[in-house]
């Protein structure tokens, strides 16, 4: 049904989609669809061994990323796709975890485990595509809302201050941090590969436009519309104390490569403790995978 | 298959119920916990921390009980047998992802050592008033099964058998121990693991064309597959068809819905355990579980010293509830007294599957304590002497 | 001789428009017919000027275009 099929020619990114379920669920003008292309692009770019990678996501249009990717993926809880991959990566260490989800669902009810697997590095890649919003549900406040933007909950204007998230996940600690909007096609997947190379809690966030609701409800124009912000407003600026990059609706957008730094992931040092305590004693997980019939 | 010695701690030793568990569980070819600390379970997840780095494995403490019923079942998919444990504020917070699990039928364990509630209720005291949560805690229609051990020997059994239903079934078990079962020191023996029978993983054979995350080919249990196989599975907790694939339809929620209640009512023979005592005969019959049977036999020994006839029917399994066996007792016994640490939670089971063809005698408790013998022999007395329905 | 060469993968289409506006040289417009969801899909107005560079195939969210060098490559060699 998908006719992807154009006189022999296929997209570079088909083999990644679950061809039998397109066309997708979000609408147009939406950047999820933009960020999932440069992701494949990225696995395209990386070499990365597809079969031991797995994708987790949450819940939300983000979440909807899990079922449209062929690969191992996981659609699970709201805020909950941290601790799953967690899981997924301590029991078979030679995955590749990846975390693709909302900034709803990341920093709000998946704040907690946000903040605790960039303190421990676990080594997690996790794509944050951030609508400033929650637009599954209709399009209620976020804590990445900017202030005075009108929303379903803030029908008067968002008066909170909202998260700077590069901030927040450097702080917790996470070696990797860059954000990049769905203008910035080529940036996000050079970031993404960057990650999958690199040990420990990676982050990217992913500025994209919500047509259906963000734009429209702030008279902010169409998905087009936003991208053209973007690209006027966008500024690059590597390194950039992440202090310094928070957002306001219509102002300046930094972006770039913030942090990079080397810390050891929670698995080594989980191994250097355990050699340390216990010497020879200590059995390293070996096989996890139980017997099967 | 046979347990896997380098989990498995030979021996005689005297040990309590959560530290039993915990070596239950590692018998059972258990290599993963999250867990968050709640007394009265504590134990059993510092146990397995200590265990884990010389046996091979792993063990997170995790940062709130919400993380850790979902690391667990990450673990699952990546190939390991998981569980987690906790006791009441944490099983309730622990409830949407049971329901995950009863969805995307991950095999896990679930233990929960019962403390006084409701809310922060009575840390460090015995209750058994989770048993109506353990089964419909999680929103939605799904089916669990729950087990009941009333010693630490028993927690140590029952929790290979815990994980042995749970691969099976492909069903989240609750294994619903009490702070009196966790924390009391008795003889546990281990027997050597080629003693200890262990179900594997339903892992496909099928090859990466055919296989069907969720189809089920008249058995109604599917088989599974790994991350990392190549398989490149979906898994979500959404209604999904047979590829896995979300379809938000009707005909499919039925479907789905019905297979994971008829995966484990249509085995409802085959799952339960109960463990019965001079039921033929009986004018009385008193059903308890857990650490409530073991003071309840106190009460039955007297009532039967006194010339009644009472047998003893003890729950090992609680749920699925034995509707059957009840129901058919229930046409030859006058009564069922039902002693539980709580206002009545399994009693009302026992009055449901009885339909009225006998009565029903529940003997609460608001717990913090055990019953005093005493109180369950008032009631047997009563019971025996109540008019034939 | 056209570099490049476009693809269009008509029922995908949402007419988001990021295709038409970001390709370098102008190659797309949306086109007046309908797809069956009623989208009007881009289409090339200016085969001769598309490069192959792919930008619109990275842009789209919807997987629905994407370009290829003229003398094409086809997917499965890499």
């Amino acid at each position: 049904m998908s006719g992807s099929l154009i006189n022999d020619l296929v997209n570079p990114v088909e083999p990644f989609l679950r061809s039998d379920r397109m066309p997708h669920i979000w609408c147009p003008g939406c950047g999820i669809g933009t960020t999932v292309n440069s992701f494949a692009r990225a696995l395209i770019d990386s070499k990365i061994d597809l079969r031991s990678l797995a994708l987790v996501s949450g819940i939300g249009c983000t979440g909807r990323v899990a079922g449209y990717v062929k690969l191992d993926s996981f659609h699970t809880t709201h805020g909950r796709a941290i601790p799953f991959a967690t899981g997924l990566k301590l029991a078979n260490p030679k995955l590749n975890v990846v975390v693709y989800s909302g900034d709803g669902d990341l920093s709000a009810i998946g704040g907690n485990h946000l903040i605790h697997a960039a303190r421990r590095n676990i080594d997690l890649k996790v794509i944050c595509v951030n609508n400033l919003l929650y637009a599954m549900t209709g399009g209620q406040t976020a804590p990445t809302t900017p202030d005075h933007s009108t929303t379903s909950t803030n029908p008067y204007g968002v008066f909170e201050p909202s998260f700077n998230l590069p901030h927040l996940v450097e702080a917790a600690g996470a070696v990797y941090v860059a954000r990049w909007t769905t203008f910035h096609v080529r940036q996000i997947t050079r970031a993404m590969t960057e990650a999958f190379q690199k040990k420990g809690f990676s982050f990217i966030e992913i500025i994209s436009p919500c047509p259906t609701l963000y734009q429209r409800r702030n008279k902010l124009g169409d998905g087009l519309d936003a991208m053209k912000y973007y690209k006027e407003k966008s500024k690059v600026r590597h390194g950039a104390p992440t202090s310094e990059v928070g957002m306001t609706m219509t102002g300046e957008i930094i972006v770039g490569k913030f942090v990079d730094r080397e810390r050891p992931d929670y698995q080594t040092m989980m191994r250097a403790q355990y050699t340390e305590s216990l010497g020879e004693r200590y059995v390293e997980e070996p096989e996890m995978v139980c017997d099967c019939s | 298959m046979k347990a896997d010695p380098h989990g498995v701690l030979t021996g005689t030793h005297f040990m309590d119920g959560d530290h039993a568990c915990c070596e239950g569980a590692l018998a059972a070819g258990c290599r993963f916990a999250s867990g968050y600390p709640i007394t009265p379970s504590t134990e059993v997840v510092e146990r397995f921390a200590s265990r884990v780095p010389t046996v091979g494995g792993a063990f997170i403490q995790m940062e709130d009980e919400l993380a850790a019923s979902i690391t667990l079942q990450g673990a699952v998919w990546a190939g390991a047998k998981a569980f987690t444990v906790t006791s009441g504020p944490g099983f309730s917070l622990m409830m949407e992802h049971i329901g995950y699990a009863a969805m995307t039928e991950t095999p896990c364990v679930f233990v929960d050592v019962q403390r006084g509630g409701p809310s922060t209720g009575l840390p460090t005291l015995p209750a058994q008033a989770d048993m109506m949560q353990a089964r419909w805690g999680s929103h939605g229609d799904y089916e669990i099964i729950a087990l009941c051990p009333n010693s630490p020997q028993e927690c140590f059994d029952l929790t290979i058998k815990a994980f042995n239903l749970a691969e099976e079934y492909r069903v989240p078990v609750m294994f619903m121990m009490d702070e009196c079962v966790g924390h009391m020191t008795e003889k546990v023996v281990i027997p050597p693991a080629d003693q200890i029978e262990v179900v594997p993983r339903r892992h496909t054979k099928k090859s990466v064309d055919d296989y069907l995350p969720y189809g089920t080919n008249g058995d109604l249990v599917p088989e599974m597959a790994h991350a990392g196989d190549g398989y490149n599975f979906h898994v979500t907790g959404l209604t999904h068809d047979e590829r896995g694939y979300p379809d938000m339809t009707l005909p499919t929620q039925d479907k789905l819905v019905r297979r994971l209640q008829n995966k484990i009512l249509n085995a409802v023979d085959r799952i339960t355990i109960t463990e019965e005592e001079q039921i033929e005969g009986a004018d009385v019959v008193v059903v308890s579980y857990g650490i409530t049977s073991r003071v309840a036999q106190r009460a039955i020994e007297a009532a039967r010293k006194q010339g009644l006839r009472v047998g003893k029917l003890r729950l090992i399994t609680a749920w699925p509830f034995p509707e059957k066996k009840i129901r058919e007792l229930a046409a030859k016994v006058k009564a069922f007294v039902v002693p539980e640490l709580n206002l009545g939670q399994m009693v009302r089971e026992v009055e449901r599957a009885a339909a009225g063809q006998a009565k029903t005698f529940a003997v609460s408790h608001a717990g913090g304590g055990v019953h005093d013998p005493k109180d369950i022999l008032k009631v047997i007395v009563e019971a025996s002497r109540c008019q034939a329905v | 001789m056209a570099k490049g060469r476009v693809s269009i993968v008509v029922e995908r289409c949402k007419a988001c428009g990021f295709c038409v506006e970001f390709c370098p040289t102008r190659v797309l417009a949306l086109s007046s017919a309908f797809n069956s969801k009623g989208y009007h899909p881009p289409h090339v107005v200016h085969p001769e000027k598309c490069s192959g560079c792919d930008l619109c195939g990275m842009y789209c969210p919807d997987f629905a275009i994407f370009a290829t060098k003229a003398d094409p490559v086809k997917a499965g060699d890499k």
